[in-house]
């Protein structure tokens, strides 16, 4: 059994309400870190936790703590990123629609240690009736003293709020996110400044992950030490990984970072197998943005190493036969899975949430959508591939915000991995034709046809 | 782009006690001055309010309430895709039609919702009572296939499923909104 830091508590009945979570322990680290440790101390431990951002991108969060802009004199804010819409990641609404408080005490002691008296919660709007959940969380827990002024006696006000959403994947981007939250449209901001000097209202600000702020109550009441012994190397702690796709049992999983893909996938206590016991074909770690792989560099790396559940191990490689932890968004695909028709999807996706500031997102999202939708409907064309590859080479680095690079990367990758796949939809039109041909005929089945013709 | 969207639609206009001191709420959470922030919540609870939908009218009525621009309220309305700037069904089946939710059959049971239902996605039936919406990623990769009912998601859907809730809409046994 893996250790568990977030959801060793999820099943006690009850947890959801105050009284519950509050009988089980919950709120001491607001009470051991105000009465007992300065905001800098706290910044400190997290630090030694090496706890790194759990929304995506891996940054260390101590780090980003620091980067915070103390010498303005503005007031700070910490803004906690619940936008979770990254195809594939479903973890952080398992956490606040069952143990919301666990999120609210993290608030405290964060928005603590970086001087912040408001902060927000900003939720995706599809999650209505979570944003619920946390407002009666946030009133119960406000109710008990934990909120409003001078918290405990210590002299600390804060007010904590959460913010709904109206359906836009981009906001999950921290600018974005900071735009929306005051009321406007989506749009990244150029950066810099950052968020840390100019953020919310032009004051600064942190944004982090729910999963981030939620493993801070545990680090204050153990140590950083004790967080960073757990996990490998650079990937120390607890890492939630929402499994989905053609498994046994999708759901959310925290593992300990290190863990083997493989025993993620096979063992009874996380993902318990294929679906139907069919062929593995492909997997995404981490969200739709990370590179897809085919199944020879799953279990293992291209060196012959046992791949990790590490930020480390699946970026091994690089892009030419790695991929990333990114989110933890764990889908799986068996041999009835059609690339070209899931990047198409993933395409569609990008295309639709794209803000529309940057033209080469702007456009390109779209005409990637639009050539891989006439290749999987076979009206592909030979020089299709080349142009997809184009295309998106124009896009990545050529935005103001990562949307435009995970955009760039599915579509790389699936050429880079299953071309072989690609050039067989454009060469058998009428075999594609149907959505779901490889449901009736596997790939594996027909790839014999795609050979290099004698000249 | 919907071409319909550029017909104009209106309807009755209703900012009742109770509407406006959840608003008030709303804009409490923000500093003075910063009242514009509270204008996605804000526009959830009118447009819940109102059939789920805003109309320019409707639009303008936040503007004046929040003390802003009507064009800001345009801007935000037309970007976030949550936002109906038409009438729409009562009950609209927006199912997620991502990558996980596909590997797991949710096409196939789009197409069964539609044709039960006698329609196509994106319009609603001529009662009013139904639509049909395919969406992208709900967040609920791992209970798929799933679709989003009012506030609240209806997960691991089958036919059988699909079946009932229509039954259920029908005689008026499912709750949209959590107030």
């Amino acid at each position: 059994m893996g250790r568990k830091i977030l959801l060793d508590k999820i099943n006690v009945p009850g947890i959801k309400t105050y009284e519950v979570y509050r009988r089980e322990g919950g709120y001491s680290s607001v009470e051991k870190a105000l009465k007992s440790l300065s905001p800098d101390e706290v910044v400190e431990e997290v630090k030694t936790s090496g706890l790194r951002g759990r929304g995506g991108a891996g940054f260390p969060v101590g780090m980003k703590w620091s980067f915070i802009d103390k010498k303005s004199g503005n007031p700070r804010h910490l803004v906690c990123n619940a936008d979770e819409s990254e195809p594939g990641t479903f973890k952080d609404r398992y956490l606040m629609e069952y143990i919301p408080h666990l999120l609210i005490e993290g608030m405290i002691v964060s928005s603590y240690a970086l001087g912040a008296n408001l902060s927000y919660i900003y939720i995706r709007g599809e999650y209505m009736w979570v944003y619920k959940t946390l407002e009666r969380a946030i009133a119960e827990a406000k109710a008990a003293g934990w909120l409003g002024k001078n918290i405990l006696g210590t002299g600390y006000d804060l007010e904590v709020h959460v913010q709904i959403g109206g359906g836009a994947y981009i906001c999950g981007e921290e600018t974005a996110l900071i735009e929306s939250l005051e009321g406007k449209r989506g749009n990244p901001r150029l950066k810099p400044p950052f968020p840390a000097v100019k953020g919310l209202w032009q004051n600064p600000t942190v944004v982090n992950n729910v999963e981030s702020i939620s493993a801070v109550p545990w680090i204050i009441n153990n140590s950083g030490a004790d967080y960073a012994a757990i996990g490998k190397e650079r990937s120390t702690g607890t890492k939630l990984i929402s499994a989905s796709g053609n498994i046994k049992k999708p759901g959310v999983y925290e593992i300990e970072l290190g863990l083997s893909v493989y025993e993620f996938m096979n063992s009874d206590e996380y993902c318990g197998g294929m679906e139907t016991d069919r062929p593995l074909k492909a997997l995404v770690p981490g969200g739709s943005s990370v590179p897809i792989l085919p199944a020879h560099l799953i279990y293992k790396t291209a060196n012959g190493d046992d791949r990790l559940m590490t930020y480390e191990s699946l970026s091994d490689g690089g892009f030419a036969t790695g991929s990333m932890l990114g989110s933890g968004g764990f889908i799986v695909y068996d041999d009835r899975a059609c690339i070209v028709r899931n990047t198409w999807n993933f395409s569609r996706f990008y295309h639709h949430e794209s803000c529309g500031q940057c033209t080469p997102c702007r456009e390109g999202t779209g005409w990637l959508e639009k050539v891989l939708w006439r290749i999987e409907n076979g009206e592909g064309r030979e020089e299709d591939i080349e142009l997809l590859w184009s295309i998106q080479s124009k896009i990545e680095g050529n935005t103001i915000c990562p949307l435009g690079d995970a955009a760039s990367w599915p579509v790389a990758a699936a050429i880079r991995h299953f071309r072989d796949e690609f050039e067989y939809h454009i060469r058998f039109p009428e075999k594609v034709k149907n959505r779901n041909h490889f449901v009736t005929e596997p790939f594996e089945k027909v790839k014999h046809l795609v050979v290099k013709q004698e000249i | 782009m919907e071409h319909n969207q550029h017909k104009h639609y209106t309807q009755e206009i209703n900012i009742t006690p109770q509407l406006m001191e959840r608003i008030n709420e709303l804009i409490s959470h923000y500093p003075e001055g910063k009242q514009k922030s509270a204008l996605l919540p804000v526009l959830h609870e009118v447009q819940d309010a109102h059939d789920n939908w805003l109309s320019i009218e409707l639009q303008n009525k936040v503007a004046e309430i929040l003390s802003i621009k009507p064009i800001e309220v345009y801007e935000v309305v037309t970007f976030y895709t949550m936002f109906n700037q038409r009438p729409i069904g009562k009950y609209m089946f927006e199912f997620c039609q991502t990558s996980p939710c596909c590997q797991r059959g949710v096409e196939d049971l789009m197409d069964y919702t539609c044709e039960k239902l006698g329609v196509k996605v994106g319009q609603p039936t001529p009662d009013m009572m139904f639509e049909v919406r395919g969406v992208e990623c709900l967040g609920a990769c791992g209970y798929a296939p799933m679709m989003q009912l009012g506030d609240f998601f209806q997960e691991h859907l089958t036919k059988e499923k699909i079946d009932q809730l229509i039954d259920d809409c029908k005689a008026g046994k499912i709750t949209l909104h959590d107030k």
